[in-house]
């Protein structure tokens, strides 16, 4: 099955009831209309995917503009590729993909920025666990504790975890399920939460390693 | 109206009476057990309700065979298959946790007079 996906934005969180009456978690990720705006193949790239074009901003540089022009769009506030297998078949240049492109039971992947955490120490960006809260422990509870050895190796080996700048990074979450559509106002309910705060532009799209038990991805 | 709401509006319902902390209602469940479903009555004193939209929820409690039972119900829940108000209660807070620190005549609730006509 060719690969799906469409860009939207992150709405917020709620809950809905499946039809075993359970509450189900869902982010709602509204996505009007992408637009096709190239499509790549063998001959031209080497591969075969198609870019995907989505919202609309205030201002538009003239080389995005001329590039969305070939596709008779003249504003994007996103872009995003989409790589399809070999051989499948191509959408049409300036063609639209809507919310439809998914159904409800679909399992997705989920792109996104992760919220900005700021400068975090080792217990919030990496789990660490910290020292003891007491038992002589002399302000040092939330230290990552020893980088390295002595004299050998004689230096903290690259790579080693320490405090940092935490989040706002691409993150994706892989399957996730479609629980319903709303094609009315172009919404997608996804289970369970997704990168990002809310307003931010999140890329859908079918599971590279679906998991369901017909194997249908 | 935010994209919240809409997804929210058209799940929520409105078909269950009014009823507040202090009133004593009767909530019919649906109860699966394997594969024939049948309703339960679950009758206590509302104790709370929270949240807001279609994730606001309401906490029942009864004394069943000398043991304090609470329930909480999502409000909108399917779950429900109706509810009844039994008993208007007259109470003076939102949130009626401290029943569950009284026994036998305290834990009695005054029944709410309607005004006539």
């Amino acid at each position: 099955m060719a690969s799906k996906g469409i860009l939207g934005t992150k709405v917020g969180m709620t809950q809905v009831f499946d039809e075993d009456n359970r509450v189900v978690p869902v982010t709602i990720v509204q996505a009007t209309p992408n637009t096709v705006t190239q499509v790549k193949t063998v001959e031209s790239d080497g591969y075969t995917a198609v870019q995907l074009a989505y919202g609309t901003k205030k201002h538009v540089t003239k080389p995005l503009a001329g590039h969305l022009g070939k596709a008779g769009i003249d504003t994007a506030k996103a872009l995003a590729e989409l790589r399809l297998e070999d051989g499948d078949e191509l959408p049409e240049l300036g063609s639209t993909v809507s919310v439809e492109t998914f159904a409800k039971g679909d399992v997705i992947d989920v792109t996104g920025t992760s919220k900005g955490k700021g400068y975090t120490g080792v217990m919030k960006r990496h789990n660490f666990r910290g020292m003891g809260d007491g038992h002589g422990v002399k302000k040092k509870n939330r230290h990552p504790g020893s980088v390295g050895n002595a004299s050998t190796p004689g230096r903290t080996f690259k790579g080693q975890r320490m405090a940092g700048r935490t989040g706002g990074a691409r993150v994706t979450v892989q399957n996730l399920e479609v629980v319903d559509i709303d094609t009315q106002h172009q919404l997608i309910l996804v289970k369970g939460a997704v990168p990002g705060a809310d307003g931010q532009v999140v890329f859908v799209r079918s599971a590279v390693k679906s998991m369901t038990k017909d194997g249908d991805a | 109206m935010n994209k919240v709401d809409v997804v929210e509006s058209s799940r929520l319902r409105d078909d269950l009476p009014e009823f507040w902390p202090g009133d004593t209602v009767k909530v019919n469940v649906r109860v699966v057990e394997g594969t024939r479903s049948r309703i339960q009555v679950f009758e206590g004193v509302v104790i709370a309700r929270k949240g807001g939209g279609l994730r606001e929820t309401f906490t029942v409690r009864k004394v069943s065979f000398g043991v304090g039972v609470e329930r909480t119900f999502p409000l909108h829940s399917p779950v429900i298959e109706s509810l009844e108000v039994a008993r208007r209660g007259k109470v003076r807070r939102a949130k009626l946790y401290y029943l569950r620190d009284r026994v036998g005549k305290k834990a009695r609730i005054k029944e709410k007079r309607e005004p006539i006509g």
